[in-house]
């Protein structure tokens, strides 16, 4: 009886109902993170003061042509404030300065969404602790080695209270280890040789027993150092999107630079000149400076809030496939249901009641704290009966074990309560000449035909009825799959069961779709199938058979818990082992995308109120008649150039938090997500900047 | 005015209605396994004697197609016009053209452009008009044509197909047969069709004078059809014998706007569904009335510096226009001309209102009001497609365009194309600005040069081919510069859009879902005009301010 055998620590932390923002170890690591970023603010801040600066570095610089353009267009003006006309002096040194601090207001925005990561890469780093490791020589002897001499295929004894010196694979023995450095979970997790738990990650801790460990990868290579250098950024790669974006922005910026490089010559023929830095002010409002000073950032906060939630992603583009995913394949057991495990009913047998079953049960139960123990308290308490709590509490708890298949009590008055496998109690009330009901046997068939598993419940001699152990759809797995739905994103429930079962638990939780009896090779079958239909598919995993198809999906999460291949295959790792994730991971992957359209909508559609500003300004002097382009009515033309590049420079700082949080995202139709986003970025694009302007001009004016 | 402002719905109406079936058998046309009864044996006899086969070409194969053959055929032109004299079918003895402008014109006419730096009368022999214009004005649209169509095919994921079948189909199903009609009703209403020499009359006054005469009827209905433009005579269709009357002016905007309207809807039949034709043409239409409104009431203002002298103007600003015509019919032939980018005029744009000339510019600066035959087209679905991939994102998805992932690649080859029309049409201004070999010519200096100037270019980037006049742009630099620009603007963007949609091609189709960003519904619409105007007007903003709207506003 396989439901009642502890599966290790996995399923015991997937008990808690997931909520939104996952389950509650880590909501506890949210929190603490919170704490530490609270404690750390200042010092990220003033380390991305700093990075500002070194950024500005033409070498660093280059990488982002946008901004690159503004630093030779600083770099122009400021040699004009000393070496040109003198009777500009002021307007040249006021256009140096606000492009001064267009820089360094787009650097500041990238330096802050790192400083953030790298915070995070802190405090791993502090887990990467050289430690000392037992390795086992070819002859059988033990040797001390320091953890940075192990390579891979390395042989090292871990005992309790160790540290776990490397990655690797449990070969012989098994422990309990705790792996909150990584995870942020506190509660020790079983790792044991053979099966899917046993992998053990370096930096973790035995707690208990002791284990052989055979190393699987070489120094620097750790599943720990490729988070701390995902999470530090230092290998991000721009994702296939950023690039595209990047190239376009790239492009609008060489259209304008050619726009602005060929109006003097259009303006020397009708007989007048604009100056130099008025030119580069009129260039760099029109090139997609606040995309382009914050395009990094947007990528870069996109991948931290991912790892927020504790999944590690191994590369941007995993996050943009995630925006992507057509259709999610998703286990049933652990998943979408609890397992197993549930207590729904109380079936009596022979001339009982449903109440005394019900009672013997939850004596039974009392002391229990496996998830079925506890799913037969909460069934009481659903159907408003009460037992004699008194009676269990000065109980003898017997606990479960292989060999009996049965758990229960042994009461104070010499009863012994028990409940179990069906045929373990009927086995265990026959040795002592107890009866067996003659309607057990059928009851308890109905059930397991039904997809259910049946506990019987028996005092001594007497078999008072059965547990209805049932698979319970978790709470609000319904609501979740409804709002895929409205993305746009089917799901597909992957089981064990047979297709009758699996059919009632997919009706119930609302998936779009199941696979009956399905087997590992089932699953790369069904992902092939939909690939070749052109859709993208995430699923989630942690077996080693689960591997192949990890690898093949678009979207592989694989659970922390799971083995080395199952991670190996995978393009991120949920550190909580919550496999309900993959739909956080999906909505992140959509918010990063939607964050990163809205700031090119709106940077782009700003141009046009910047244009009105500047165009007239521009050439007011020498055309008068341009008075009825004024549609602003700016002070003066001074004073509208300065304000369209300041509104251009400060627009970067106030939507930093907008990049950094994303924008807000509900699930709903795209035409929807469409029409609320234009009209937001796009028309409000197109209206703040006269707003803006406006109101810095107001102040500017003031002084010129 | 409100009967003239009737002729114009009317006349609209009919093109309107006519755009729907035209695409559908557009799109039939160039089904490769609908075998047309009537033309299949043509082609078919083509086939046989050239040689060829219908085989799928890779973009690479189906760019360089257009290329090799194009360029072969300007070589063989340019022979033409520049050994011309000696050559027979030159009954009037016209001389050999000289090197530039045998260039430029051999470029303008294979380019769909027909920027006419000569007068057809006196310059061009019969042979010279026959082989090397009429034959061009069959090629070039055909060209163009074909290139829509592959282009079309790889947004649906099909291969491109074959750029000589598809050629042949253009000329046989299209442009032949239609021509040939429209032809027979030009002459029928008064335009000669002739191989006689120039007519020697003696007037009235008993003075002798020289009537150019020739196969004009033949030239006129494909240079209408083909969005060629080029005039027989010098003053294109504002000549009597190329437009003689109100039903022939009708007829040529009818035969302009025939196929730029049509092509929306071969593209929604082509790609299965025709919401997303249907949206674009929309669009498109928008946008051609708004700039017609503007255009018509602009010059039923009249010209305020005329109008202050105390001259009657109710009836509009009629410098420069022909009275059989009159201002509503002349304001339609320039929003027409220049929004299918044709080039053929019946008025003459240097004296529109400035706010007249200013629509006319922004036409062939957008190139995305309808376009060109084939050329237009693929530049509005390059703007489509700029704009799925800017606003795309915000529905959380990367963008994707008719199921196609629009990735890097491709906006690689949209940026580069992107790049190359500002950067003809405002490089080669800059360039003539600072050489006096460029602005000498200007007519009329001030903010109406500008003008002069940037609609030169213009028009030869969009491959328009109408000037603005008043330019005098016979010499070496304007031949050579105009001739770069129109080579440039007509066949980088053949081969990048063409690349771009063999990268298409070979892509999975992501199904449709809820989720995905739609492009066949008014939302889109909205995104597509926005994207045109953020993104190709607003370039331009700066150089319209300094030439027709800073001259509106010193008028």
């Amino acid at each position: 009886m396989g439901a009642q055998g502890l599966r290790t620590k996995k399923e015991l932390s997937q008990y808690v109902p997931p909520q939104k923002g996952g389950n509650g170890p880590m909501k506890k690591n949210r929190e603490e993170v919170q704490m530490n970023k609270t404690m750390m603010n200042k010092e990220i801040v003033n380390q991305a003061i700093k990075e500002s600066f070194i950024k500005l570095d033409p070498r660093v610089m280059i990488k982002n042509p946008i901004m690159f353009v503004v630093e030779i267009g600083f770099v122009i003006t400021l040699l004009l404030t000393f070496f040109g006309d003198q009777t500009q002096v002021g307007f040249n040194i006021a256009v140096t300065f606000i492009l001064f601090v267009t820089l360094l207001f787009a650097n500041f925005a990238e330096a802050i969404a790192e400083g953030r990561g790298k915070a995070q890469a802190d405090s791993l780093k502090k887990t990467k602790k050289e430690v000392y490791a037992n390795l086992v020589l070819e002859n059988g002897k033990h040797k001390t080695v320091s953890s940075a001499d192990l390579r891979k295929g390395n042989i090292v004894i871990v005992k309790q209270g160790e540290m776990i010196p490397g990655d690797g694979e449990v070969i012989s023995g098994l422990a309990s280890v705790d792996e909150s450095a990584i995870t942020g979970e506190s509660a020790p997790v079983i790792k044991e040789a053979g099966g899917d738990f046993n992998s053990v990650t370096g930096g973790t801790r035995v707690v208990s027993d002791e284990i052989k460990v055979r190393i699987t990868a070489d120094p620097g290579e750790s599943f720990l150092d490729r988070m701390i250098s995902l999470v530090e950024g230092a290998k991000r790669q721009k994702t296939p999107n950023e690039i595209a974006l990047s190239t376009v922005l790239t492009s609008l910026t060489l259209v304008f630079m050619i726009v602005v490089v060929t109006l003097p010559f259009f303006t020397k023929y009708l007989g007048f000149d604009i100056p130099v830095p008025v030119l580069i002010a009129l260039l760099v409002c029109l090139i997609p400076t606040t995309i382009g000073g914050l395009l990094s950032a947007i990528g870069i906060a996109g991948m931290d809030r991912v790892t927020r939630f504790n999944v590690i992603a191994m590369s941007g583009k995993a996050v943009e496939a995630a925006g992507d995913i057509n259709t999610i394949i998703l286990d049933k057991t652990g998943t979408i249901t609890f397992g197993n495990r549930m207590a729904s009913e109380f079936v009596p047998v022979g001339f009982d009641t449903k109440k005394s079953v019900g009672e013997w049960a939850a004596i039974s139960s009392l002391k229990d704290d496996t998830p079925e123990g506890k799913s037969v308290l909460e069934l009481m308490k659903k159907e408003h009966l009460s037992f004699d709590q008194s009676l269990g509490e000065d109980g003898e708890f017997i606990e479960f074990k292989a060999e009996t298949r049965m758990s229960g009590i042994d009461l104070k008055d010499g009863k012994k309560v028990r409940k179990g496998a069906v045929d373990a109690i009927k086995n265990w009330v026959l040795a002592t000449g107890g009866e067996v009901p003659h309607d057990l046997e059928e009851k308890g068939n109905r059930i397991a035909s039904e997809g259910g598993t049946p506990l019987a419940v028996a005092v001594d001699q007497h078999i008072y009825g059965l547990i209805y152990l049932k698979d319970t759809v978790k709470p609000g797995m319904k609501e979740r799959f409804e709002q895929l739905r409205k993305m746009g994103i089917k799901t597909i429930m992957c089981t064990g069961d047979n297709p009758l079962t699996a059919k009632t638990i997919a009706r119930e939780a609302g998936v779009d779709d199941f696979i009956a009896e399905s087997k590992p090779e089932d699953k790369i079958a069904v992902i092939k199938r939909e690939q070749a239909e052109g859709k993208l598919v995430a699923m989630t995993g942690d077996g080693t058979n689960d591997a192949p198809a990890l690898a093949q999906a678009d979207v592989g999460l694989a659970m922390n818990s799971g083995t080395t291949a199952a991670k190996e295959a995978a393009n991120m790792v949920d550190l909580d082992s919550d496999p309900t994730k993959i739909i956080e991971v999906v909505s992140i992957g959509k918010q990063l995308l939607m964050t990163r359209g809205a700031l090119t909508t709106f940077s782009i559609a700003n141009d046009i109120a910047k244009y009105f500003a500047i165009i007239p300004a521009m050439f007011m002097l020498a055309i008068p008649e341009m008075e009825v382009l004024k549609v602003m009515k700016l002070g003066s033309p001074m004073s509208a150039i300065l304000s369209a590049l300041i509104f251009n420079a400060i627009i970067i700082p106030l939507l930093i938090p907008l990049a950094m949080r994303g924008v807000a995202y509900k699930p709903m139709s795209s035409n929807a997500l469409l029409k609320r986003n234009l009209l937001i970025y796009g028309f409000g694009g197109v209206i703040v900047p006269f707003i803006g302007i406006k109101l810095i001009d107001l102040i500017v004016h003031l002084f010129v | 005015m409100i009967v003239s402002l009737l002729s114009i719905a009317i006349t609209l109406l009919i093109a309107l209605l006519l755009a729907k079936p035209v695409g559908i058998y557009l799109a039939n046309s160039f089904n490769y396994s609908n075998k047309n009864k009537l033309f299949y044996p043509f082609e078919n006899l083509i086939y046989s004697i050239s040689g060829m086969k219908n085989k799928n070409q890779s973009w690479k194969v189906y760019a360089s197609s257009v290329i090799v053959i194009n360029a072969i055929m300007i070589l063989l032109v340019y022979l033409i016009f520049r050994f011309q004299g000696s050559l027979p079918l030159n009954p009037s003895k016209i001389a050999n053209m000289d090197p530039s402008l045998a260039f430029n014109t051999a470029v303008s006419f294979m380019t769909n452009t027909n920027l006419q730096h000569y007068s057809g009368e006196s310059g061009l022999s019969y042979l010279s008009q026959m082989i090397g214009i009429l034959f061009m004005m069959f090629v070039a649209p055909a060209t163009a044509l074909a290139v829509a169509i592959a282009f079309i095919r790889g947004l649906s994921g099909k291969s491109l197909g074959n750029f000589f079948v598809d050629m042949v189909r253009g000329i046989i199903r299209v442009l032949l047969p239609i021509a040939f009609v429209t032809g027979l009703i030009f002459v029928a209403l008064g335009v000669p069709q002739t191989l006689d020499p120039t007519v020697t009359v003696t007037t009235v006054e008993g003075g002798k004078q020289n009537i150019a005469v020739g196969p004009v009827g033949s030239f006129l209905s494909i240079k209408e059809l083909g969005n060629n433009g080029g005039g027989f005579f010098g003053v294109n269709s504002a000549h009597p014998f190329e437009n003689p009357n109100g039903p022939s002016n009708f007829i040529q905007i009818l035969l302009m706007l025939l196929l730029p309207m049509a092509l929306p809807f071969t593209y929604g039949k082509m790609v299965g569904n025709p919401k997303q034709g249907r949206i674009l043409f929309v669009s498109m239409t928008m946008m051609f009335i708004m700039f017609l409104g503007i255009s018509l009431s602009a010059e039923y203002q009249g010209n305020q510096a005329i109008n202050a002298l105390g001259v009657q103007h109710d009836q509009g600003s009629m410098e420069g226009k022909e009275v059989r015509f009159g201002v509503a019919q002349s304001s339609l032939y320039s929003v027409v001309t220049t929004a299918s980018e044709t080039g053929a005029v019946n008025t003459m744009h240097d004296t529109l209102t400035p706010l007249g000339g200013l629509v006319t510019l922004s036409n062939m600066m957008l190139n995305t009001v309808y376009g060109g035959v084939g050329a237009g087209f693929v530049n509005v679905l390059m703007y489509a497609i700029i704009g799925v991939f800017l606003s795309g994102l915000m529905v959380g998805r990367t963008p994707e365009f008719l199921g196609k992932k629009i990735e890097g690649k491709e906006m690689k080859l949209i940026a580069a194309t992107l790049l190359i029309h500002p950067f003809l049409i405002l490089g080669a201004s800059a360039v003539a600005f600072f050489t006096p070999l460029g602005h000498e010519a200007i007519s009329n200096s001030g903010f109406h040069g500008i003008s002069q100037v940037i609609y030169e270019y213009t028009s030869s980037a969009a491959n328009n081919g109408s000037g603005f006049e008043g330019l005098g742009d016979a010499t070496n630099f304007w031949n050579i510069s105009t001739g770069i620009v129109m080579y440039l603007g007509r066949f980088f963007s053949i081969v990048t859009m063409l690349a771009v949609a063999g990268s298409l091609a070979v892509k999975r189709t992501v199904p449709e879902t809820i989720g995905t960003f739609r492009t066949d519904n008014g939302l889109f619409a909205g995104v597509f005009i926005g994207a045109v105007f953020i993104v190709g007007a607003l370039t331009f903003f700066p150089v319209l301010v300094l030439g027709p709207i800073a001259e509106y506003l010193t008028l």
